[in-house]
């Protein structure tokens, strides 16, 4: 079925429609990784966006049980050249058309995504929309204008999960798959409570397979009610939206700061920056992708990093106990930061990838060590 | 980390002539580290044997050694520049294992000589498998099972373990040289006993086969502070089985999830580590069982290799580039990205497009070989080409291929083997699937349009079911064409299809019955033409500043053509045989004179191993096809002010006539011209009137007509189709039945594809000659004398510049004719002419108004970049104003030698003939013929005796000539051998001969003497079809011992010559830049 994609600046794409057939409306993004469409469709730090791949053939390899980032895709449109004909992969189950279309997600395809991520890449990411109604763009654009941008909206409350939970999931294995690693009664383990603020649950296998304990908290949950749990250590997930929005979660962590080792990633890593005095603002199109060179000022080394954020941490840091750890070699932003008195870091981009490189695993090994210094 | 300020001279070796398993890829590698090291302030020295290189021009390197590329001859030249380090990693397989034995010799350590980019044992532990198996292990990844023999009884004790099929790998070959699967215990024995005989440590693998699991390939960067990046990751269509240069393979891998990659991806960094390649490039392969994803390692390459410049080209990173930086101190994210222009290469690059290679084969030529693919390496070439998706990709490549297909069409006659024409006859496709043929894309659609099942295709080819599934949709949709019916009928909307699918205007026209051109005009009618995309390593994600461009339809073109007076350079598309690095280097040579006289230049080419398909070569570059459609689709985006199709070989000058027509400005000698000098009876008007002989001849469409022919000219004839390169299916026939039998079998004649009947001179000396004509003034480049005589294709002879026996007046009166044809031919630009000479006459044999293969040899031999000033004769300037006006004369003397690939083409004969057989070219220079000569014969790869035993057998008509040689043998102190009519006649003339018998005379018979070492070099000469077959087994037995041989009088005399020389003188090295020092540069 035809298909339009309509841009708030006026430009549209003719395509088809595939997954769930109807209209959806959200931030587009591009996306550069050429493997990994599964985790990028079921992370919710996409939530309110549609994206687009820049590798034109996708669900080459279906969609299988294991790769999934969260329950469900929360994206809000997937925008690719080529749908595979077939999944070809022992892991597959399901067809990424049966898959979108299980979940209510509208897939486009056949258009010119190279000329769709140029433009957004030149213009910006934008609102749009995505119709079955071919026949008034105009009115299209003018919905896609007046839907609200990213810059001020706190997508986090729906995402992140309403009640507490513990993770007891390890690291996947190509023969074992996921493995199940129970901490209870380890005196080796640490314990440490996650803000759910849209986590991916290679975050959570990473801290479990690294010696953690972990319980996942609601976004909401004040300082107070987690510093009662006596954690050894407290993670700032990831997550869509804009960062100063959350201002719940800016205020909770500022009351952390100092008290506890804390480690956050992505979104987390933003609202501990601001926390700490610091400023956001919206990049013109973000970094969205698994190539991403990041530079380890401590030890002049480059990890090639997975990212995914429309927004970043201003180099200028407005508290003088925080230094930059890290920064991207493309753009020189911002990648990472440290509390000089506290143990308290955090980076831009993905340690956990799925998808993408691990260089940065270590990090998890790191923020383990981070909590055994400070028993 | 900043450059290294330690050393200053760098030695690079090259990796010598073009061989199957080892191409062009390393010139382009070479190339860019020359350059790269060469602006980084460092002296750089190279060694190359290999004149048609990019890396050999003397812009390229401060001392140039045109040398053989052998452990001695680079020892020599250490002592004698003493560079600080040796970069071993540029030149192939031949650079590393040479740089390893200058190692062993213990020059480096002498000369305080420290190799960088890898050390020697890094190379160790990345070559010997049994080192290599255990880095693996130490590190956790899996290698297939496998255990080592030095002998026969050990190679059967590991198989006992291993089992059948079994992968037999000789260690330290190229291309797998002599490598092989055994299905079963017959084979393997023979297979065993030739790999051993290949390896140069006498060690082999025998190991596990990993039949029907996936292949991929990873490659690799590290810098000295240990950052590491995948530049890029290849699928191979084929499954495990067949040679990865053999393989059709497809960049970025399709079927991988993230989750498996990234295993890879780490393994691939572990690997790196481990094996300790410090710095540059490294290509690894994987094998992936597809039921469970278990991963195998297959092996590692610490150097820049045919992929590592396939995923430069695949990704617009260029690898060899990078790697040189490295080695000499540069980290990754210190270096720019030259097409971003403001990231730094520390990253991975992301496509947004497929990337498709296929292999070019010619098994037509060694018809003898059944045309399988192995583990042993038999392509001579590859095509690459870009698209958005997978189907556009591949049709785009099928077509690139020139072998006569325009894409994955029905009733493709690939060498007679299966016409897939019955459609009754499914259960012989099913066989023919079972075997890796090389043809197999088209055996595979022809399944599929018979209704062959995706899963069932997969569970005989163990290709893909991804792969599989794409060529299904391009074969449905073929349906649906057909069923339109005709063009009228074919939508806007389906024709727009096709064209996205990759399908060419002249595959649509054979499958509705019409003309390319209404194809063509019906697409441009509607506006469906392609848009450019640029090749940018990141997805779009950043500008792309360089213009690297491929063709798809999509709605946004990026290509942007400028307004600058500019000049297209149609390339030579895939390498082979007849066709190969020689015309690259012309188009390269083109391009950079075009810049100098500032013109902005365009590339259009799809040979990703080439220097042309760099994108630092030419301002534009477009990597595409070169067919009619593609290339007017180009002139029609960037209208060009002028098109060079005089120096890419045969594939642009095909396109020169119909690109003409459709009003593309063809510069330089005119196509009609060109056509007056290619067709037969146009060219014999050009030679009446200006008096000058050739051959007597005739043009026959049918067997009785060739037979008339034939009879009035007297045999022997030489007989060949028309228009055919290389002296395809050219044979020599001594009488009527064999004509008979050539008609009938060789080729179909008919008014279309008439054959031509030459008559043949017999012991003629023939000679080459390059020249340049601005259109008034005609320079002589070089005159070449063949050492063989008429009758061995000229790329397969060896020649000497100047001549050596003939004499002036003779020379003098070839150039007055070559004066007279350029004139009268109006040429612009250059002109090769082949004369034969007998008896003092002088006949014409052939005149090609274009670049010769021979134009990068003569630009040597004679210090003047001869491509370079044609292309600037052609864009209007004239002799005059470029400073050559005369012949330059020298005092040295060149030679040049081919190199055959007989050896991987099994019961191949290795006699020559007028059909050309040979891969690449060495050039020998020195101050005196038999010096020069004898370089040229180490440089192939020969040693050669200094003392030992030579055989002798030549025919009845040499019996004179073998005396003669056997006395000068004699005179050096060889010992001779002679089956019984050639030792009788050398012992009448008092020569002390050992006796042995032929094979048919039983045993101990030469054969068994050959393969017990007991001969050092074999001269043997031989006619008539009976006693070519019963000398086979000899000839053959001396190229797998790899003995010196010769199997002309000439190439023996010659060899003699050599002989004497190495006995009496030693060989003085000196590079390029010595032999022109007093010479002033022209241009």
């Amino acid at each position: 079925m035809e298909g339009i994609l309509a841009l708030a600046d006026g430009k549209t794409f003719r395509g088809t429609l595939f997954g769930a057939i109807g209209e959806a409306e959200g931030e587009v993004v591009f996306n550069t990784s050429m493997s990994g469409y599964q985790e990028v469709l079921t992370d919710p730090s996409y939530c309110g966006q549609m994206v687009v791949m820049t590798y034109p053939l996708i669900g080459n390899y279906g969609v299988n049980p294991e790769d999934f980032e969260s329950d469900r895709p929360y994206l809000s449109a997937f925008i690719i050249k080529e749908l595979s004909g077939i999944p070809s992969s022992w892991r597959s189950r399901e067809t990424l058309d049966e898959f979108l279309k299980k979940h209510n997600v509208v897939g486009f395809q056949g258009i010119d995504t190279r000329a769709l991520t140029r433009h957004i890449r030149d213009q910006g990411a934008q609102q749009a929309i995505i119709s079955h109604d071919l026949s008034n763009p105009k009115s299209l654009i003018e919905r896609a204008e007046k839907s609200p941008s990213m810059e001020g909206k706190d997508l986090v409350q729906q995402v992140t999960c309403k009640e507490p939970y513990e993770w007891n999931e390890g690291d996947w294995d190509l023969h074992t798959g996921y493995s199940q690693i129970s901490h209870n009664g380890h005196k080796e383990s640490f314990f440490v409570v996650a803000y759910d603020f849209g986590i991916k649950r290679n975050i959570l296998r990473r801290l479990t397979q690294t010696g953690c304990k972990v319980k996942v908290v609601p976004a909401t949950t004040p300082a107070s009610a987690v510093l009662e749990m006596k954690p050894d250590g407290v993670f700032l997930s990831n997550g869509p939206g804009d960062p100063a929005a959350v201002s719940y979660a800016i205020q909770n962590v500022r009351d952390l700061v100092g008290k506890v080792p804390i480690f956050g990633i992505c979104l987390g890593h933003q609202i501990l920056n601001l926390a700490l005095g610091g400023k956001t603002y919206k990049l013109r199109f973000g970094h969205h992708g698994g190539n991403q060179p990041v530079m380890d000022l401590d030890r002049r080394k480059v990890e090639i990093t997975s990212q995914n954020h429309g927004f970043a941490v201003d180099d200028k840091t407005g508290n003088d106990d925080v230094e930059i750890t890290c920064i991207n070699l493309n753009d020189q932003t911002v990648e990472g930061i440290r509390h000089k008195k506290h143990p308290v870091s955090s980076v831009q981009y993905h340690p956990e990838a799925s998808p993408g490189p691990q260089d940065s695993s270590y990090l998890f090994q790191e923020f383990v060590n981070l909590m055994k210094g400070n028993r | 980390m900043p450059k290294r300020t330690d050393i200053e001279k760098i030695l690079i070796i090259g990796a010598g002539p073009i061989i199957i398993g080892q191409a062009c890829e390393f010139d382009y590698s070479g190339t860019q580290a020359c350059k790269a090291l060469k602006e980084e302030g460092y002296h750089v020295i190279l060694v190359n044997s290999n004149p048609a290189t990019i890396m050999t021009d003397t812009d390229f390197a401060h001392r140039t050694y045109v040398e053989p590329v052998t452990p001695e001859i680079v020892a020599q030249i250490i002592e004698k520049e003493k560079p600080d380090a040796l970069l071993p990693t540029m030149g192939g397989q031949t650079g590393l294992n040479t740089a390893l034995t200058v190692a062993e010799m213990g020059v480096l350590a002498e000369h305080n000589v420290e190799m960088i980019g890898a050390n020697a044992n890094t190379i160790h532990k990345a070559e010997d498998r049994q080192q290599f198996n255990e880095a693996m292990e130490r590190i956790g990844l899996q290698v297939a099972p496998s255990g080592y023999a030095e002998s026969v009884e050990q190679a059967w004790e590991i198989v006992k373990k291993t089992g059948f099929p079994s992968i037999i790998r000789p260690s330290f070959t190229l291309g797998g040289s002599g490598g092989g699967i055994a299905y079963s215990e017959a084979d393997f024995e023979r297979m065993v006993n030739w790999a051993l005989s290949a390896s140069p440590t006498h060690r082999i693998l025998i190991e596990k086969s990993l039949l029907g699991w996936k292949e991929y390939e990873l490659e690799v960067m590290r810098d000295i502070k240990d950052n590491v990046v995948i530049v890029c990751s290849i699928e191979n269509f084929d499954p495990m089985g067949i040679h990865t240069g053999d393989s059709i393979t497809v960049a970025p891998a399709q079927t991988l999830t993230d989750k498996e990659y990234q295993i890879m991806r780490n393994a691939a960094i572990d690997i790196i580590r481990e094996i300790g390649v410090e710095t540059g490039g490294s290509n690894i392969q994987f094998s992936i069982n597809p039921r469970n994803g278990e991963m195998v390692v297959i092996e590692m390459n610490p150097r820049v290799s045919r992929s590592s410049a396939l995923a430069s080209k695949a990704t617009g990173f260029p690898i060899a580039k990078i790697a040189a930086k490295l080695a000499v101190g540069y980290t990754l994210d210190e270096i720019r990205n030259d097409i971003t222009q403001v990231t730094p290469v520390s990253f991975e690059p992301t496509l947004d497009y497929c990337v498709v290679k296929i292999p070019r084969f010619t098994f037509e030529k060694f018809f003898k070989t059944p045309p399988l693919l192995t583990t042993q390496m038999k392509s001579v070439g590859e095509v690459m080409s870009i698209g958005r998706t997978f189907k556009e990709a591949l049709q785009k490549s099928l077509r690139s291929l020139e072998i006569g297909i325009s894409g994955l069409e029905e009733n493709f006659k690939s060498g007679g083997e299966l016409l897939h024409e019955s459609e009754s006859d499914l259960n012989r496709l099913r066989e023919m699937l079972k075997l890796p043929h090389w043809d197999r894309l088209w055996h595979i659609a022809a399944g599929l349009r018979r209704g062959l099942s995706v899963e069932e295709i997969h569970k005989i080819t163990a290709v893909d079911p991804w792969f599989l599934f794409n060529i299904k949709e391009i074969i449905d949709f073929e349906k649906e064409i057909i069923q339109t019916g005709s063009l009228d009928k074919l939508s806007d909307a389906d024709l727009r299809k096709a064209k996205q699918m990759g399908y060419s205007d002249q595959f649509l026209a054979r499958l509705l019955n019409c003309k390319e051109t209404e194809v063509n005009s019906r697409r441009q009618s509607v506006g469906i033409i392609p848009v450019f995309k640029r090749v940018d390593t990141c997805g779009a994600e950043f500008e792309a500043h360089t213009p690297y461009l491929y063709s798809t339809y999509e709605e946004e073109c990026e290509s942007n053509p400028s307004d600058k007076k500019k000049i297209m350079i149609l390339g030579g598309g895939p390498n082979r045989i007849g066709q190969g690095i020689e015309f690259d280097y012309c188009c390269v040579h083109a391009s950079f004179a075009l810049r100098e006289e500032g013109f902005e230049t365009i590339m259009v080419n799809c040979n990703p191993e080439t220097v042309s398909t760099d994108y630092d070569t030419s301002d534009r570059l477009y990597f595409e096809p070169l067919t009619y459609e593609d290339v007017l689709h180009i002139v029609q985006k960037e209208k060009p002010d002028g098109v060079i199709v005089q120096f890419g070989g045969q594939t642009p000058l095909r396109l020169a006539i119909a690109l003409e027509r459709a009003g593309v400005p063809i510069i330089g000698t005119k196509p009609d011209d060109i056509d007056r000098a290619e067709d037969r009876k146009r060219f014999k008007e050009v030679l009446e009137k200006l008096d000058i002989r050739q051959p007597q001849n005739g043009t026959a469409t049918s067997l009785e007509e060739a037979r008339t022919i034939a009879r009035e000219i007297g045999y022997p004839v030489m007989v060949r189709p028309s228009y055919v390169l290389g002296g395809r299916a050219m044979e020599i026939v001594y009488n009527q039945d064999r004509l008979d039998l050539y008609m009938d079998f060789a080729v179909n004649a008919s008014p279309e594809h008439p054959v031509l009947i030459d008559d043949f001179l017999d012991n003629a000396t023939e000679l080459d000659v390059d020249a340049i004509s601005d259109g008034h003034q005609v320079v002589i480049g070089g005159v070449m004398e063949h050492i063989e005589e008429a009758g061995v294709h000229s790329g397969d002879s060896a020649c000497s510049l100047p001549p050596f026996t003939i004499p002036l007046a003779i020379t003098d009166e070839i150039k007055e004719q070559t004066r007279k044809l350029a004139r009268e031919l109006n040429v612009i630009g250059l002109l090769n002419i082949q004369f034969a000479v007998r008896d003092g006459e002088i006949f014409v044999l052939e005149v090609n108004p274009r670049a010769s293969r021979t134009i990068p040899f003569v630009s040597k031999a004679i210090g003047i970049p001869l491509a370079k000033l044609a292309a600037k004769v052609m864009a209007g300037n004239t002799l005059d104003t470029l400073g050559f006006t005369e012949e330059r004369e020298i005092t040295h003397i060149a030679v040049k030698e081919s190199v055959f690939p007989f050896i991987k083409f099994s019961d191949v004969d290795i006699l020559l003939g007028p059909e050309m057989k040979s891969t690449g070219e060495v050039m020998g220079l020195d101050t005196s013929f038999g010096r020069a000569f004898a370089k040229s014969q180490i440089a192939t790869g020969i040693k050669l005796p200094p003392k030992g035993t030579v055989f002798i057998s030549v025919k009845e008509g040499d019996k004179s000539a073998a005396g003669k040689i056997g006395k000068s043998l004699a005179e050096l102190g060889y010992q001779l051998m002679a089956t019984q009519g050639t030792g009788d006649y050398l012992r009448d003339l008092g020569l002390e001969v050992a006796h042995i018998n032929k094979v048919k005379e039983g045993s101990p018979h030469i054969v068994e003497t050959l393969e017990a070492g007991k001969v050092d070099f074999m001269i043997n000469t031989t006619f008539g079809e009976q006693a070519v077959k019963d000398s086979f087994s000899m000839r053959r037995a001396s190229l797998t011992q790899n003995l010196p041989y010769c199997t002309t009088i000439p190439g023996a005399f010659a060899l003699v010559d050599a002989l004497h020389s190495l006995k009496t003188s030693s060989l003085s090295l000196s590079p390029l830049q010595e032999y022109w020092k007093n010479e002033i540069q022209t241009a």
